[in-house]
């Protein structure tokens, strides 16, 4: 490895416990607390459109500068999405995540982030997303994931 | 209020994690483009440190403010399985879950993320909404 490719790891990490650390403190990583946004019509709680709106606006903050950037910090150039297509399968698969974040309220982030506190019904979550994952990838067959 | 104060600056540390990464190596911070690559073998050493860094983050919460971060799971295991089932295999047709498509899609002004984030949020608003009758 590269001495780059060892910044890039670390960047990675960083990165990582940022966002952890940001589902931790916002309230977003309790199942419950992101079940009580979706929830409208009963008890609503809106703090996830605060978690959300901080998120957004400090991300365009940031890409804002990657517009004047000719290339990132580590790495020989920028690997942003360039599809735009609005089709069936971005639909179809967005509603269906969205079926599925709505019955246990948990999303990959704090899923994945919440592994560390080791308890059972999150390990049982996310075991059965990367089945989820890999059984996608069986039907539709493994594309590389580059479109966001 | 203090939930609210507590969200935006979470939120804003969500938004910086994903300002590091493009900034850093120019990739997007998609929770579900980076665990589906690590399935794949794809980015498996800044993946794998992502994931660990991610789970470090409420490491750090109970370091400093000596508590876990509370996280309350009610529903049942079947749910469970079937929800994870259906976030992984959806996260994985769509491109992206609540981080690429609803942080850096919403910020990128993306109209593909602000389709699938109308999208989600109302599936899982109408689920949410459904399940309420069965409880």
């Amino acid at each position: 490895m590269n001495r780059n490719a060892v910044y890039r790891v670390a960047a990675a990490l960083a990165s990582g416990v940022i966002f952890g650390l940001g589902l931790s403190i916002s309230g977003m990583l309790n199942p419950a607390r992101v079940r009580g946004f979706l929830d409208i019509t009963r008890d609503w709680d809106p703090t996830l459109a605060f978690v959300l709106g901080g998120a957004v606006i400090v991300s365009a903050a940031g890409l804002a500068l990657v517009r004047r950037m000719p290339r990132p910090l580590l790495d020989d150039r920028f690997y942003l999405p360039e599809t735009r297509v609005i089709d069936r399968r971005l639909i179809v698969g967005s509603a269906i995540f969205g079926v599925g974040w709505g019955m246990v309220g948990l999303c990959p982030g704090p899923a994945l982030a919440s592994l560390s506190l080791g308890l059972p019904a999150t390990v049982l979550f996310v075991a059965a997303m990367f089945a989820g994952m890999a059984a996608h990838d069986r039907l539709q067959g493994a594309r590389p994931w580059q479109r966001v | 209020m203090a939930t609210y104060a507590s969200g935006l600056l979470g939120g804003m540390l969500i938004g910086l994690s994903a300002v590091v990464l493009v900034l850093a190596n120019g990739r997007v911070a998609g929770v579900s483009g980076i665990a589906g690559r690590l399935l794949q073998g794809v980015q498996t050493a800044t993946g794998t440190a992502f994931v660990i860094g991610l789970s470090l983050g409420p490491v750090l919460y109970r370091l400093v403010l000596g508590e876990w971060p509370p996280v309350v799971l009610a529903a049942s295991w079947p749910i469970v399985v079937a929800g994870g089932l259906l976030v992984g295999y959806g996260s994985r047709m769509g491109s992206g879950c609540t981080s690429g498509h609803g942080v850096v899609g919403l910020a990128r002004l993306s109209r593909r993320s602000m389709a699938a984030v109308g999208t989600f949020m109302a599936t899982a608003v109408a689920t949410v909404y459904l399940m309420g009758f069965f409880q």
